[in-house]
């Protein structure tokens, strides 16, 4: 059954009235969201709405309180990150998460090993492994790190670990990609090659990423879901969100005139959600 | 580095991986020779046991150096794969097992292994401060057991067999300490092959990803608990073999070798020789028989001496022994070692001016102790200590207080030049990277 729902899912992901609770404050609210498998959607909302909260849950960090979470129409709420892995689902980190003394290559490599279905073998040689090294190469030069192949990811300059780390969420294939704000801390030139390099690695995946850059998120989002205290309060194109009124009051009104403000003026420091 | 890039996407050629196969014909061709140049009887006996300690010391690096555990349990494994062995051995001399004496290391890996099984699976639910306690717990537990289960441990006399036994095979025989040795080493050279051959392996390689970022290897499809399970298995094979050789090295096994004591010369050896490189613990268990031979016969103090090397390796050399060869190799390859040699020689003599001092303190300390039984009067490298004399007592702590002065003043200077040569070569690194 599981099978054919993931075959024939009309969602790639679906959120349906997902609530956590830390204690006895209630982070995220009975959210809502169905996501297109294909669809590239920005989450946006002011500090503290649980953005990252909700990446946590549908990736498996923490545990849901009530509702439910599905990928491909399959349940995956309470189960474990290496699960939902498994089944095709990977995330990124705001703060870069990698292997710290490992090379590039290797992080690479890792990353790619149990999707190419080498689990815990210690019977095969690493350097054998054509497949995961031509991937883990692949990948270094979408990258464009090929030059650092090995240094330590330790000893990488931040813009080289923040491309590592979507590199390492997107090496293994999988088709839903969750990225937790890929661009934070890179100056305005790096954003710039940033979003090309996310659009490229990220081509024909469904894509979800929190952001707090606006400019960010109209070069990569197709739709945007808004959320504010816990709940999507809306979740449709850039245009008719911007133009949506409960979004205008609750949050994007500021942010908008703010990115207005600032296309006028040229440069500007950067304003969004701050 | 990207030469062969077009061609051949994945594969990178290495200069030293010509020097790696020149690196283990050198370890074989040193086990080979080692008892023809040391070749009295105690020498032939300390080899052997550093070939077992070699292995003791590699399979506890996979747990501390490749996996991040910390465990302070090893010779549990070690222990419990001796005394297995041991029972093994007895049942081969009493007709009833038909397993080749030449084979009993095995049967200690197997039982290693099987003992990990079932007490690594309670063991490494749990990563980080509380593995370390549950690997505590478990050594102690199964310290106790050895006093309450003396069939199998023997009680205080422990268990001991003879390996000599069967027929000989091709007129090896096992009673002299040379054919035991290269038994041994033939072991110890691949076990530590295995082993290394292990760091190759998908596993072996998320195994380091787990000590590096647990939390990110979830996210990249494996179970942190899984790959630590199955390391610790991998671990208590190799040390199960190295307890399995102990058996057929002294044909005896006590509840010391299931002791906390020997868990913590693992621990403690491991580290001074480096736990980072895969090669660290072999000099690390090399010092191990060592430090136990010989430095207990030139001083009662020895294991004072041997903690004071290791607080002194944790605050200056955290990297162990072979980190400091390797850093100097980075440094040699790039021509820069040459200006450091004053450096060195500088610290070595002020090093050995705190050591001097140290010693004569520590030895003075000692005899008053225990001056009833050993006397209050001694040779020291040929001097007269008394510990009923003021000039002796000053004289130590003068020598002391000077070394560790000029030592420091050393040290500082050394800091700063060798940070220098750190960023020259940093600074070359990039010129070569940018001339690709």
């Amino acid at each position: 059954m599981k099978a054919a729902a993931a075959g024939s899912a009309k969602y790639a992901i679906e959120l349906r009235d997902v609530r956590k609770s830390f204690g006895k404050t209630e982070i995220i609210r009975g959210a809502n969201l169905a996501v297109h498998p294909g669809e590239r959607v920005a989450i946006i909302g002011p500090n503290g709405a649980g953005k990252s909260t909700l990446f946590n849950l549908i990736s498996g960090r923490f545990g849901s309180t009530s509702g439910d979470i599905l990928l491909h129409g399959q349940k995956i709420d309470g189960l474990k990150p290496y699960e939902i892995t498994r089944l095709g689902l990977a995330r990124s980190f705001q703060v870069s998460n990698l292997f710290t003394r490992l090379s590039v290559f290797e992080n690479l490599r890792c990353a790619v090993l149990w999707s190419l279905g080498y689990r815990y073998a210690f019977w095969k040689f690493l350097a054998d492994l054509q497949d995961a090294n031509d991937r883990a190469e692949e990948v270094m030069e979408m990258l464009k790190l090929e030059k650092r192949r090995d240094v330590l990811a330790m000893n990488l300059t931040y813009a080289e670990q923040r491309a590592l780390e979507i590199g390492i969420t997107i090496a293994g294939g999988a088709g839903v990609i969750l990225l937790d704000e890929p661009t934070a801390g890179m100056s305005r030139s790096e954003t710039a090659r940033f979003v090309n390099l996310i659009r490229e690695v990220t081509a024909g995946k469904t894509l979800l990423t929190v952001e707090h850059d606006m400019g960010v998120v109209f070069g990569l989002a197709d739709k945007i879901a808004v959320l504010v205290y816990g709940e999507v309060i809306a979740f449709d194109t850039p245009e008719r969100v911007r133009a949506n009124e409960r979004v205008q009051e609750a949050y994007l009104g500021s942010v908008l005139a703010d990115q207005q403000a600032e296309a006028g003026q040229a440069a500007h420091g950067r304003a969004a959600g701050h | 580095m990207g030469r062969t890039h077009e061609s051949r996407p994945h594969y990178h050629f290495k200069p030293w991986n010509v020097g790696r196969w020149v690196l283990w014909g050198l370890f074989a061709l040193v086990l080979l020779a080692a008892p023809k140049v040391f070749s009295a009887n105690f020498q032939v006996s300390l080899l052997s046991q550093m070939g077992i300690a070699i292995v003791a010391c590699l399979s506890y690096n996979v747990l501390l150096g490749q996996g991040g555990m910390l465990s302070f349990g090893h010779a549990v494994y070690t222990g419990l794969g001796a005394f297995v062995a041991i029972h093994a051995l007895v049942a081969v001399g009493a007709g009833s097992l038909p397993v080749p004496v030449s084979l009993i290391p095995l049967v200690g890996g197997v039982a290693g292994a099987g003992f990990a099984v079932v007490l690594g699976f309670v063991t490494t639910k749990k990563a980080g401060t509380p593995f370390a306690m549950i690997t505590l717990g478990i050594g102690e537990l199964v310290f106790a057991m050895s006093l309450m289960v003396p069939e199998f441990f023997g009680g205080e006399g422990g268990v001991s067999a003879n390996r000599v036994t069967g027929e000989p095979v091709l007129g090896i025989t096992y009673g002299p300490q040379i054919q035991v040795y290269y038994l041994l080493a033939l072991y110890t050279f691949v076990c530590t092959a295995a082993m290394f051959a292990f760091t190759r392996t998908p596993l072996g390689r998320v195994l380091n990803a787990v000590r590096d970022n647990p939390e990110r290897v979830e996210f990249i499809g494996y179970s942190t608990q899984r790959v630590r399970y199955i390391a610790f298995i991998v671990s208590g094979f190799f040390a199960g073999i190295a307890g399995g050789m102990y058996a057929l090295n002294f044909e005896i096994a006590t509840a010391e070798v299931v002791g906390a004591a020997n868990s913590g010369a693992y621990l403690l050896f491991t580290f001074l020789g480096g736990a980072i490189f895969f090669f660290g613990p072999i000099i690390g268990a090399v010092l191990l028989v060592l430090a136990g031979a010989l430095l207990s016969e030139f001083t009662k103090a020895w294991l004072l001496y041997l903690g004071l090397v290791f607080l002194f390796m944790v605050m200056y050399a955290p990297g162990g022994i072979a980190s400091l060869i390797m850093m100097n190799l980075r440094v040699a390859a790039f021509g820069k070692l040459r200006p450091l040699l004053a450096s060195y020689l500088a610290l070595f003599g002020t090093g050995v001016a705190v050591l001097v001092g140290a010693a004569a303190l520590v030895e003075l300390v000692y005899h008053l102790q225990l001056g009833d039984t050993i006397g209050t009067q001694f040779n020291f490298l040929g001097a007269t200590l008394d510990v009923g004399r003021l000039d002796s007592w000053f004289g130590a702590c003068f020598v002391l207080a000077v070394g560790l002065a000029l030592f420091e003043l050393t040290r500082r200077q050394f800091e700063l030049q060798w940070g220098v040569t750190q960023e020259e070569i940093e600074r070359e690194i990039k010129r070569r990277e940018a001339a690709i």
